[in-house]
């Protein structure tokens, strides 16, 4: 039956690639197809009816190989894995109904071709599935590294000072390597003065805030002060509203006015030099 | 007359996604800077205390139109184990998770109306309104 199935593709191929673009052009929640060039449609066509045809005809590792190259391709392509789907799922549909038309399929031996069609079609969509998983997690993965490199790092700024500028959302997890960060920097670079800067953080709810106090208690014990830098106006307004008690910090406006502070601590600071 | 959207509480990420829509809002509706931080800052630990306490549920942002007085209702609603006590939770510094104690009372502070109404065993429903001034 796989023979048969095989060589009514490759027989009528032209047909079912129309017929196939007409149906995937009619879904109308897929732009897909609508923002591709033309060639670029019947050369992925053609594509995926040769991985169809292939899984018929080709052994399951060669047919696994162009799978994986398929899948990568249209991952990278923004097809979306409803559309894989639906297009897997209407390519067996006009396959059957063509054969049925031609007379290859009738009554007698139905059962058997559905049965045959279903074994088809059901691990080439498990496959596309697990390609596509596949994809997203390494996606986000690298994501989440890329965003743990840019999360919270000291730099030293002057001899003893220090700043960690925070920028975008604290969760737990962030707030843990905040606090590593900023206790192995403190000792590794004898810092005395460490400006934390929250001008990037969007929001500084009861949350952060409590993050940041534990994470300030921790310099001192440590042997360090901290100071809070960066409250915009907004974040100041809301800090007092939510009753939020930062008595025990030395805070500033501005990155800039902090590090002069810093440099008062430890009885520093910067002056204009006249030429002579 | 209203208009609402919403975004279910899964994971600490839907979080931001829940002040994400609740600063959009804010901002189409004519809300100054000061008053957008409010409002994000109140969803936040809205969404946050369902992450913590309730595991799931959802906030909800609606666009409020009164009187010809314009505002954003915030609904924060889970089927947790619901607030024991919530005199006790409203006073100042009262917390169960180490924190800093200061968000419910301090979410009431921030918006213009607020009201909590929890079952204990079925859940809790908080609804916060600010008003476009």
């Amino acid at each position: 039956m796989n023979k048969q199935m095989a060589t009514y593709i490759q027989e009528n191929m032209t047909d079912i690639i129309a017929d196939w673009q007409q149906k995937m052009r009619d879904e109308k929640d897929e732009p897909s197809f609508q923002v591709m060039s033309e060639e670029m449609v019947n050369q992925t066509s053609r594509e995926f009816a040769g991985l169809m045809t292939s899984s018929l005809l080709e052994s399951y590792q060669i047919y696994e190989n162009r799978l994986r190259d398929f899948a990568e391709k249209v991952v990278r392509l923004g097809w979306s894995i409803t559309f894989m789907t639906k297009a897997i799922d209407h390519f067996a549909e006009i396959v059957y109904e063509g054969m049925r038309k031609v007379g290859t399929i009738h009554p007698d031996n139905m059962d058997g071709f559905i049965h045959e069609f279903a074994n088809w079609a059901q691990p080439i969509r498990n496959s596309m599935i697990h390609t596509y998983s596949k994809a997203w997690e390494r996606t986000v993965s690298l994501q989440k590294i890329a965003l743990q490199e840019l999360s919270a790092s000291l730099i030293p700024v002057f001899d003893k000072v220090s700043v960690m500028p925070l920028v975008g959302t604290i969760d737990t997890e962030r707030a843990k390597l905040i606090m590593e960060n900023l206790l192995d920097g403190v000792v590794k670079h004898r810092a005395e003065v460490v400006l934390l800067d929250i001008t990037g953080v969007p929001v500084v709810d009861t949350m952060v805030a409590h993050h940041i106090i534990q994470a300030a208690d921790a310099v001192r014990l440590v042997g360090a002060k901290c100071m809070l830098v960066g409250i915009r106006p907004e974040i100041a307004q809301t800090i007092v509203t939510l009753g939020i008690n930062l008595n025990d910090f030395t805070t500033t406006s501005t990155l800039q006015r902090g590090v002069e502070q810093a440099l008062a601590w430890t009885n520093r600071k910067i002056v204009e030099v006249e030429e002579v | 007359m209203s208009d609402q959207s919403s975004v279910e509480i899964l994971t600490e990420w839907d979080i931001v996604a829940a002040r994400q829509l609740g600063r959009n809002v804010a901002k189409e509706l004519g809300f100054g800077t000061v008053d957008q931080a409010r409002i994000t800052t109140a969803i936040s630990e809205l969404a946050r205390n369902i992450y913590l306490y309730a595991g799931q549920g959802r906030i909800e942002i609606q666009q409020l139109a009164e009187n010809g007085m314009k505002g954003i209702l915030i609904i924060a609603a889970d089927s947790g184990p619901g607030i024991p006590d919530v005199r006790k939770v409203m006073e100042d510094g009262f917390t169960t998770s180490g924190g800093l104690g200061a968000g419910l009372p301090g979410v009431k502070r921030l918006m213009d109306d607020f009201k909590i109404e929890t079952i204990q065993g079925e859940g809790t429903d908080i609804r916060a309104t600010k008003w476009l001034r």
